[in-house]
């Protein structure tokens, strides 16, 4: 898929999150909103994925590190056709397999369980370097939060995808610049994150992570080393009055900025 | 049943581990060992030696430990995530609810040197809490085997069993109770001894202690049953009822904080099933003191004598 019709399937994707949360009354539209555009990319154009055999050995291995997302994975699964899409209704709702954050034992897709944050990039070397032990040319991906990057349990799992020459690993950071109660500048500042990768051994890429020309080039570079892509992003993007607010971080549109930000992304499409 | 007691060589089952899993390594080459700068204490020198290329040594980073041993089963390997107990299961317990159990990785946890195997180094390094924390994991049995023979075939069932387990082994020497043949069976306690005034229950480093006092007690005509029940979870609730009913009284011993281990797990069957009278033996909710785990297993009232002396004195509460 190009650029250009990328751009429309996250746009569509973007509309069904909001719809979601806003039915659900919950959710996590700010990181979701930034994030949309990477997980498009992967899912619509990068990862060699088979939806109905989630489980195949040679699938390209996705980990979404900032688990509280996971209605962003849920619309893109079920555009890419892992779920039903009609079961996006059930977002949150009693009994629903999806629930606030990814569970990979009942949503086909879902590699591995994320929510608690700093946990997706230690299995996601353990994923690469099970590839480098048995010879399979998977790649992995993994998405975390710039604000997740405070967890410690990430630098032990850069420290070791280095040391294990893991050029087989992709990780991408959403860099929205904000965490749940505020901008990282003010809470555990970690910009800039590129020469603090680079000092770990990872080769680094920055890019625009809400344009798609910017986030496929980046996913499908291969190098020596493990590859970072510091992806600066927008949280809310794609709403005006959501963008880079931090409020909207947990935040449930009330009905008059639903609709709003219905007509906003959909004039868009 | 009725093992002998007579053995009396002692055995690290750090040993029975690590050939057990060289020699399963040695037929599925998706076997890998995971450790965190522990091949020393783990005993995975042989298998880095035999294997090298399938030893992940992470360094020192628990939580990333178990994290790439998730993700290991995840790509298809069959990973033994090995470290000290406190470390493996205190440091990195998130990841072992989260990555390992609620995941379903088939990963299996070796938590060495458990209970009070570094005594003097300290309640930093005493893991007396691992059976509370662990056991309260759906999804994770948890076992704790008395002696080389039932570690070895502890070992030989995890690699078989497709789905995440804790392993919590010893350092501290312990003598043959089980038959050479002796096939592990999850959730199973194996009955030593036969007796009806009273059953002894434990695991890991208190079973032999368990059989010593059941000895003392016959000795004084008191017919003592022994238990050895390795799985803490799923707890074999038939043998502990049965236990109950027929012998009217119950005494624990571990080499655990008796607040959650496996006293407290068989107090659960016993109270909701059938209440009999009962004594807890452990780490009475402190940070132990300076001493060798043998020292404070004794110190803390679990020589021979002292467990019999206990066993009398919840024969009388009947």
């Amino acid at each position: 898929m190009e650029p250009t019709e990328l751009e429309r399937v996250a746009r569509q994707i973007r509309l069904r999150d909001l719809q979601a949360v806003y039915e659900a009354g919950a959710g996590h539209i700010g990181g979701e909103m930034s994030v949309i555009d990477i997980l498009t990319a992967l899912y619509f154009r990068v990862l060699r994925v088979w939806p109905d055999q989630p489980r195949h050995p040679e699938r390209d291995r996705f980990v979404l590190s900032k688990g509280h997302t996971a209605c962003a994975l849920y619309v893109a699964l079920a555009k890419r056709g892992f779920i039903p899409e009609e079961e996006i209704s059930t977002f949150l709702q009693p009994h629903s397999r999806l629930n606030g954050h990814p569970n990979n034992n009942k949503v086909p897709g879902v590699e591995t369980n994320t929510g608690p944050l700093g946990h997706g990039l230690p299995v996601a070397v353990g994923m690469a370097k099970a590839a480098k032990l048995s010879g399979a040319k998977y790649h992995t991906y993994v998405v975390t939060g710039d604000g997740e990057m405070q967890e410690g349990s990430n630098w032990e799992a850069i420290m070791a995808a280095a040391q294990f020459g893991l050029d087989n690993l992709t990780l991408v950071i959403d860099h929205n610049r904000f965490q749940q109660g505020a901008a990282l500048a003010d809470t555990n500042d970690l910009a800039p994150l590129r020469p603090k990768l680079e000092a770990f051994g990872w080769d680094v890429t920055e890019i625009n992570g809400n344009a798609m020309s910017e986030i496929v080039p980046a996913l499908e570079h291969r190098g020596s080393r493990p590859h970072c892509i510091v992806a600066h992003t927008n949280k809310g993007h794609g709403i005006s009055f959501m963008q880079d607010r931090v409020d909207w971080h947990h935040k449930v549109p009330s009905k008059e900025q639903y609709d709003l930000a219905v007509a906003e992304l959909s004039e868009a499409i | 049943m009725n093992a002998p007691v007579t053995a009396t060589k002692l055995h690290d089952c750090r040993d029975a581990f690590a050939a057990t899993l060289e020699k399963l390594a040695a037929n599925d080459d998706s076997i890998v060992a995971v450790c965190n700068d522990s091949v020393g204490s783990s005993k995975l020198g042989g298998f880095k030696s035999r294997f090298p290329d399938r030893l992940v040594n992470v360094g020192i980073a628990e939580q990333n430990m178990v994290g790439v041993g998730a993700g290991l089963a995840n790509g298809g390997r069959l990973p033994f995530v090995c470290g000290a107990s406190p470390f493996l299961t205190g440091r990195a317990l998130e990841q072992i609810k989260a990555d390992i159990a609620y995941s379903n990785a088939n990963v299996k946890l070796v938590g060495i040197s458990s209970g009070m195997a570094y005594g003097e180094l300290g309640p930093t390094h005493h893991s007396i809490e691992d059976f509370a924390w662990t056991r309260a994991l759906p999804n994770l049995p948890v076992i704790a085997p008395c002696d080389r023979i039932e570690t070895a075939a502890a070992v030989e069932w995890a690699a078989g069993y497709d789905g995440p387990c804790f392993l919590r082994l010893s350092r501290v020497g312990v003598p043959d109770l089980l038959p050479a043949d002796h096939k592990f069976e999850l959730g199973k306690a194996n009955l030593l001894r036969e007796g009806s005034d009273v059953t002894l229950i434990a695991n890991g480093t208190l079973t032999h202690r368990m059989m010593k006092a059941a000895e003392i007690l016959g000795s004084q005509g008191i017919s003592a049953r022994v238990l050895n029940m390795a799985t803490v979870r799923p707890i074999d609730e038939e043998a502990i009822v049965a236990a109950a009913r027929e012998t009217g009284a119950i005494v624990t011993a571990e080499e655990h904080t008796i607040f959650g281990g496996l006293g407290s797990a068989v107090a659960e069957v016993i109270v909701e099933h059938a209440p009999v009278p009962m004594k807890r033996l452990g780490v009475p909710g402190i940070f132990a003191p300076t001493g060798s785990a043998e020292f404070l297993l004794d110190e803390f009232g679990m020589r021979p004598a002292s467990i019999a002396e206990a066993a009398l004195a919840v024969i009388k509460r009947k």
